[in-house]
């Protein structure tokens, strides 16, 4: 039996590692899905086949992060969810149509496709956008004033850019010939944008808060916390350099953007993690405050501590068999 | 203007009963289509695999609908029922935390690989991954079941500073009504897969479909429903039973019995009034009900008027439940006359066929009767005897849950059109298709097919509508 202050770090640390998952992981099928084309249909099914098999466990992650917000800390999660009512719901419409466009695409009727393909577009730019502009929101303590919607969008057009570029490098990854050299181009394009947008979002978070300034330049924390920044800005010239060569031959090392992209995230992650710990709700709750009983917590732990890693196994498992460039879907 | 209470149980209703009819049609189906590619295995019959493969499309599509519409289920316990968790998230959070990670994990994950892997991986382990999806279902229904079953029959807590406190998990999961809830929801699934999957097959035979695979999926599906139908009649009798004996206002309300009277008639049908507090045009069968629910003719059934202010609305109820037990019987009797029918001459006449198209969504017709009489039959409580549904409730505006409302049914009522328009289209389109016997044959048609299919994509913008389903009918569309 764990006491109630080490169950408070555990779940949290649980409920980072699968928001951080879901970014990565749906990350790259909402990116692909903003990117589709809408007047090139090869390339258009070629996209949707490639993180077909994906998309639906890539989704659970929401749901395990939103059921550990739930279960550990009940109050964060009706505090912060009264306050993202409304963005709440229109990304949940996003996800809903994002999520069954993919579906109805196939077994349509031709003459509705492009519709269907439509709203799988509009869907994925809704529940980034939403994504973007909720994790604004949450991390200026729910601001209501001009700047703070003003961040709040910023937000919501970094974290749009940053799935697009993961969106990107994963096609770079699965793809070949024509589409693959038109998803180097994006790749590149997205990187830009998003290390602006992950730069600004950062330097404004810092400027807006100076509790979390004070966190970050004060002896001995800057000593390991400056390199997370440098370190990811190494990462994102890299990963320019590589897509620059890729654009030669696009044939060897194709998987490494996407990596480089996977790391980029994480320590991103890590960062803003960092700066609020151990607020769960930024400014008003703390993960203490906020912890469900121990009697609840503990029966649950038990089970995740077997489960969780079986999750991984299998999801590498279902990574595996569908292993290499896309092939086209079918249903045998 | 409404209020946000109303509102929020309008929405939370609307949500939940959308969410429902998919996950009716997902679990069973998938045993079916377990038991499909089993005797694929066995027998290298063909047939199987045909009926596998159109099956297995309706079961993706039907899969996306409950798995976004459960997406929007898990954010609205926090957004419209806050209370619901500060008071009894102990022990509701564990359980749902247990059924994201046993079960939604375990069929998304292996559903890529049942849907798209089956050139990918040994055919043993396509089929492994088709009784793990099955499985996985299955699961869930377990988890969410305990934890509504819980909150109808509340066991293995204590009150601590005003907060459900677990004290043993299992009395929690394994609590009084939860047997009976898991049971019968389950067989109400198979029921529903069971007319859905007969309505179809009737449906394709009507529309002049020869092949073997039609008629071969309308007899498991009947078979199933012939024995399922009458074991569902016999778990629910018992369901009544179990919950005479802890919600007795549900079943009075149920039954529309105002006073507590000894051999209670069983009401064919009623019109109850809450102003007088009586039924008016009653048509019953004396001494039925009490003999149904004591087993004795003579049985006393406590009356509504026992528990004045603390009964559910009335008329919601009891019209759910005959609507049910309505819905029950005729499936019942409809399985068996078709099921033995077919047996004697082989093939059914066109008249049973339409019946069986007419009855393809009965199922979710039932489930949701099923569901009002439960969950209306459980006001004014949302956990029995611990919390009421009012202090469980949000204080956002009331404009905000009218918006999201809006956009809900708008969005719903969007999608089940196409689903069910989508439903009949790939029946149609199957009708067309050739059926192959050989392998070899097999690929080269569908190399045609592929074919046909870029052409189309590419001439796309200068061909006409018209040519486009033409082509469309012909092509079994299997791409995603
Ligand atoms: C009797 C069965 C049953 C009932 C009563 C419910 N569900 Fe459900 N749910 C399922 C049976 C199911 C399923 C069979 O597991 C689904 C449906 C279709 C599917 O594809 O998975 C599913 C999907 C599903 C998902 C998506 C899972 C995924 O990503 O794969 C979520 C988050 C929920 N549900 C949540 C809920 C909540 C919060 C409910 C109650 C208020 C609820 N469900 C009632
Ligand atoms: C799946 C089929 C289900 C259907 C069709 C259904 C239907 C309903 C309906 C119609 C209501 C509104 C009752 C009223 O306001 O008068 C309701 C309430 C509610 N149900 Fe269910 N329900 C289902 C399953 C569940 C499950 C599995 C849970 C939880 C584990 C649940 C939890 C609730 C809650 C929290 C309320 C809100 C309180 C209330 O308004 O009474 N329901 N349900
Ligand atoms: C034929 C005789 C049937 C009887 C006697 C019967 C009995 C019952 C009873 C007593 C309840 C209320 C449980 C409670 O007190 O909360 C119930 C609920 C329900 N019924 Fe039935 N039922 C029958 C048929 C069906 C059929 C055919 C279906 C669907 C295909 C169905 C689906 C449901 C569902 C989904 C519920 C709500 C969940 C639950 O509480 O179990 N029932 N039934």
């Amino acid at each position: 039996m764990f006491d109630k202050e080490t169950l408070a770090v555990i779940f949290v640390g649980l409920m980072g590692l699968s928001v951080l998952m879901y970014a990565i992981l749906d990350g790259y099928d909402l990116g692909v899905g903003m990117l589709l084309p809408l007047d090139n249909q090869q390339h258009a099914d070629i996209m949707v086949a490639s993180i077909g098999p994906f998309w639906d466990a890539n989704e659970t992650w929401l749901v395990l992060a939103i059921g550990l917000l739930l279960i550990a800390f009940p109050a964060a999660h009706s505090l912060t969810l009264k306050a993202l009512y409304l963005p709440a719901t229109f990304m949940l419409i996003g996800l809903i149509l994002r999520g069954v466009a993919f579906d109805f695409r196939a077994k349509a009727s031709f003459g509705h496709r492009p519709t269907w393909d439509k709203l799988f577009k509009l869907g994925s730019l809704f529940a980034a956008l939403t994504q973007g502009y909720m994790l604004g929101m949450y991390v200026n303590g729910f601001d209501t004033s001009l700047s703070g919607y003003l961040f709040a969008m910023l937000s919501a057009i970094g974290v749009s850019c940053a799935y697009c570029f993961i969106g990107a490098t994963w096609l770079v990854m699965k793809t070949e010939g024509e589409l693959q050299l038109k998803s180097i181009k994006t790749a590149k394009r997205t990187l830009v944008i998003a290390f602006i947008g992950i730069a600004t979002v950062s330097a404004t978070n810092l400027l807006f808060n100076p509790d979390i300034y004070a966190k970050w330049f004060t002896f001995p924390n800057i000593l390991f916390l400056m390199p997370i920044p440098i370190v990811c800005g190494a990462l994102f010239a890299l990963a320019f350099m590589l897509l620059k060569r890729l654009q030669k031959n696009p044939h060897t090392g194709a998987g490494f953007p996407f990596l480089l992209c996977i790391l980029i995230f994480t320590l991103s992650f890590a960062g803003l993690g960092f700066s609020f710990f151990p607020y769960i709700v930024p400014n008003q709750l703390t993960i203490w405050q906020a912890v469900a009983a121990p009697e609840a917590l503990n029966f649950l732990l038990y089970g995740a501590i077997v489960v969780v890693p079986t999750i991984l196994m299998y999801t590498a498992y279902s990574y595996r068999v569908f292993w290499g460039k896309v092939q086209e879907l079918r249903y045998y | 203007m409404l209020d946000t209470l109303l509102l929020s149980r309008i929405q939370f209703a609307t949500n939940i009963s959308f969410h429902i009819l998919f996950p009716t049609i997902t679990i069973a189906l998938c045993w079916f289509l377990l038991f499909f590619k089993i005797r694929f295995d066995q027998t290298a019959d063909p047939i199987w695999m045909r009926a596998y493969r159109f099956w297995v499309k309706i079961f993706a599509l039907t899969f996306a609908l409950g798995v976004v519409s459960g997406i929007t289920m898990s954010f609205q316990f926090g957004t419209n029922w806050p209370g619901f968790m500060e008071k009894v998230g102990n022990v509701a959070g564990p359980l749902l935390g247990y059924e994201v990670l046993t079960a939604f994990f375990l069929e998304a994950t292996f559903l890529g690989i049942m849907l798209f892997g089956s050139q990918r991986v040994p055919q043993k382990v396509h089929t492994l991954a088709t009784a793990i999806v099955a499985l996985g279902t299955t699961m869930s229904a377990f988890w969410i079941l305990s934890l509504n079953s819980w909150m109808h029959t509340p066991t293995g807590f204590e009150m601590r500073d005003g907060v459900v406190i677990p004290t043993d998990w299992l009395a929690i999961i394994f609590n009084p009504s939860f047997p009976y809830r898991f049971f019968h929801v389950l067989l109400a699934s198979a029921i529903t897969a069971s007319f859905l999957i007969a309505g179809i097959s009737a449906y394709r035979l009507l529309h002049g479909d020869n092949k073997r695979a039609p008629k071969m999926t309308l007899k498991v599906a009947l078979t199933a429903a012939m024995i399922l139908t009458p074991v569902q009649a016999f778990v629910g009798d018992l369901h009544g039973l179990n919950t005479l004996e802890h919600q007795p206002q549900k079943i009075a309300a149920m039954e529309g019995v105002w006073e507590t009277e000894k051999g209670a008639p069983l009401l064919l049908f009623a019109i109850p009034d809450e102003e007088t507090r009586s039924n008016h045009f009653e048509i019953g069968i004396p001494n039925m009900a009490s003999l149904i629910l004591t087993h004795d003719a003579d049985g006393e059934i406590k009356g509504l008027n026992e528990f004045v202010g603390k009964h559910p609305p009335v008329k919601p109820v009891f019209y759910s439940f005959r609507v049910m037990v309505g819905l029950g019987m005729l499936l019942l009797l409809v399985a068996w006359v078709t099921r033995l029918t077919l047996y004697k001459n082989n093939e059914l006449p066109n008249w049973m066929l339409k019946v069986l198209v007419t009855l393809s969504f009965s199922g979710w017709v039932a489930t949701l009767a099923g569901w009002y009489v439960t969950e209306i039959g459980r006001q004014p409580y949302i956990v029995s005897g611990v919390l009421t549904v009012k202090e469980a409730a949000t204080d956002i505006a009331p404009e905000n849950v009218a918006i999201s409302l809006a956009l809900y049914v708008i969005v719903y009522l969007g999608l089940l059109y196409a689903y069910l328009h989508t439903i009949f289209v790939m029946a149609r389109r199957a009708v067309e298709i050739e059926e192959i016997s050989d392998q070899l044959n097999e690929q080269e048609q569908e190399n045609e097919e592929k074919s046909i299919l870029l052409n189309s994509a590419v001439t796309k913008s200068t061909v006409t509508n018209s040519l486009d389903t033409n082509l469309d009918k012909k092509v079994e569309n299997d791409h995603v």
